[in-house]
């Protein structure tokens, strides 16, 4: 069994590590190639003309149609629903944020009458389904007249996502040193002052990954934005706009793929600027 | 009762902004549903009549509810096995420090992840086109099918094609969490590996696998709970369609609570009772998987000590 012949072992010998990674590069790099197809044929599409678009399969195309963005960013309104989207992730990011990290930290470092109630009440709330509790959040949003407000979007994008960040953030300041904070209370800093100058910034690797988790879901969040701007559709973001579009224009392809260009170019280059926080951000929700 | 309240008025002060955030939009909704869940109810504006456990007798009773579950199993198992062992693959090779080129790699990889999930409904709907889609196009250039297929729009092809683009989707995701998980595998464990004559396939089954297996839990469980909900990527591709063939729960919630369009009257009352029972179950497998962490993690140090 040791000496077992694979074909890549044949051909290339069993020491030649260098010639087996230039293997592995060029198979991934087709796959990714492969992979991201479905981006290069949306950017490829939005650039061409609606007659164009059946009769040129190829990637690139001739008539360079910019029109189309003109006519998504008008007729789809995809700058108003731009806006929108960005209120919304600013304000959720902002409001769970600072909401998450004193709970977590206060659940996670003290113990208080209510405190295991209150824990065990946030862990076992963890994977509620949208689903589930979208009907009472939609009339709590109405019985508020908040129901067709951006506002009211934005409260509830927050309030839905926050309960596992709580639990991170309680995991986290769990297992940080008592020394710090002890040194500061002799000192006399006040409880609220030790939080945001000594904890929170020791916090800082879990903040990243609250607000970057939070950055995708309210980016990404359909089915509460889709009720809520069923009765406002001047509200609406990206995601449902850009469906509401598909189910009014079905048959303008390159306007459309155009719109969706127009709706992820700001998320994919923060991806890119920020990639190295987005992956470890993501990466410590499972190390947490 | 005082005195505790004053000594740790500062803890209290600092609870009440998530508390009321989580008591208005986590907690509240949770007893809101299953109250409603208990009542015959058409509408916002209309009153609700108390018929106790009658919405959860005749959900029981509903063949759609039941298709609509079934459907989430399907996805849930579809989905799962094939996203994790995909991206594992990827992950370990992608985990070799003598690639260069694996940061470009898993920003490819992890680009459908950051793309909101309506945008990729549609591109997909478009790739996947009998009329002129792109990928039909290629299927018949090759020879490989002699008509275009239909691929969102028969209900043979729906629940495959959705399962794919979803795992599409999220693989970046789940390709994160395993580099996470394999860079917590010391080197040690590689060079002794190595000198045993152990490599490939057999050294991550056999050692680097039980090492990481409470990750491998943690990341079980999140993707498991990401494929329950899935109501924007099948909402954005085929609306539940066709002819119900892609209804999932979520969408099964959604057309009884809202979805009037075709004439009938909502019926709040049942969606929440549906909403509940899916609720529950999600609920049992949170469980189920954080007896499963424990016991993993409890052996695992048996094994280290």
């Amino acid at each position: 069994m040791r000496h077992r012949l694979s074909p890549l072992r044949i051909v290339f010998g069993e020491h030649r590590a260098t010639t087996r990674i230039a293997v592995m590069s060029t198979v991934l790099t087709i796959v990714c190639l492969i992979w991201i197809y479905p981006f290069v044929w949306m950017i490829s599409t939005s650039l061409k003309s609606n007659s164009e678009m059946f009769a040129n399969p190829g990637i690139v195309p001739q008539s360079w149609a910019w029109e189309n963005y003109g006519r998504a960013w008008t007729e789809a309104n995809m700058g108003k629903y731009f806006f929108n989207t960005l209120i919304v992730t600013v304000g959720s990011v902002v409001l769970v944020t600072t909401c998450t990290s004193m709970l977590g930290y206060v659940l996670g470092r003290y113990r208080f009458p209510g405190r295991n109630v209150l824990f065990f009440a946030f862990v076992a709330t963890v994977f509620i389904p949208q689903g589930f509790t979208i009907i009472p959040v939609f009339e709590l949003l109405s019985w508020l007249g908040l129901s067709s407000s951006l506002f009211g979007l934005t409260i509830a994008t927050s309030g839905h996502a926050m309960v596992i960040f709580v639990v991170l953030f309680a995991g986290y300041f769990s297992q940080l040193p008592r020394e710090l904070e002890e040194a500061a209370r002799v000192d006399g800093v006040s409880f609220l002052r030790i939080f945001w100058y000594v904890m929170l910034p020791l916090a800082r690797p879990m903040v990243v990954t609250v607000v970057i988790m939070q950055v995708l879901h309210a980016w990404n969040d359909f089915l509460l934005p889709l009720v809520v701007t069923l009765a406002n559709p001047a509200i609406r973001t990206l995601s449902v706009g850009i469906y509401a579009f598909k189910g009014e224009q079905f048959i303008d392809w390159t306007g459309m793929a155009a719109a969706a260009t127009i709706s992820i170019l700001p998320i994919v280059l923060l991806f890119i600027l920020l990639q190295r926080y987005f992956i470890n951000g993501l990466a410590g929700a499972v190390k947490g | 009762m005082f005195e505790t309240l004053h000594r740790y008025r500062y803890h209290y002060l600092m609870l009440l902004p998530g508390l009321i955030l989580g008591g208005m939009f986590v907690f509240y909704p949770i007893v809101a549903a299953c109250y409603y869940a208990m009542h015959d109810w058409s509408g916002f504006n209309s009153d609700k009549v108390f018929v106790g456990m009658g919405n959860f007798v005749k959900l029981f009773s509903d063949p759609i509810f039941w298709d609509a579950f079934k459907r989430s199993l399907v996805f849930l198992l579809g989905t799962v096995p094939l996203q994790m062992s995909v991206s594992l693959v990827l992950a370990v090779l992608l985990n070799n420090q003598l690639l260069k080129m694996s940061t470009w790699f898993r920003t490819m990889i992890f680009l459908p992840v950051v793309t909101p999930v309506a945008v990729i409904g549609i591109i997909w709907t478009f790739l996947l086109s009998p009329f002129n889609g792109p990928i039909n196009g290629l299927l018949l250039d090759l020879g490989i099918i002699s008509r275009p297929v239909d691929f969102l729009g028969s209900s043979a092809t729906v629940m495959p094609s959705v399962i794919g683009v979803y795992v599409w989707k999220w693989l970046g995701i789940t390709l994160i969490y395993w580099l996470a998980a394999l860079q917590t595998v010391p080197d040690e464990v590689y060079d002794s590996a190595k000198l045993d004559r152990c490599r490939g396939a057999r050294l991550i089954w056999y050692i680097v696998l039980p090492i990481i297996l409470p990750f491998a839990l943690a990341i079980l469980l999140i993707s498991a709970v990401g494929a329950l909900n899935v109501f924007p990527l099948i909402m954005s591709m085929t609306n539940g369609g066709p002819f119900f063939a892609s209804e999932v729960m979520e969408i099964f919630i959604y057309r009884t609570a809202f979805a009037t369009g075709d004439g009938s009257i909502p019926r709040l009352g049942y969606a929440a009772a549906a909403g509940v029972f899916f609720g529950v179950v999600v609920l049992s497998l949170t469980i189920l998987q954080a007896i499963a962490t424990r016991r993993a993690r409890a052996s695992a140090k048996q094994v280290r000590s």
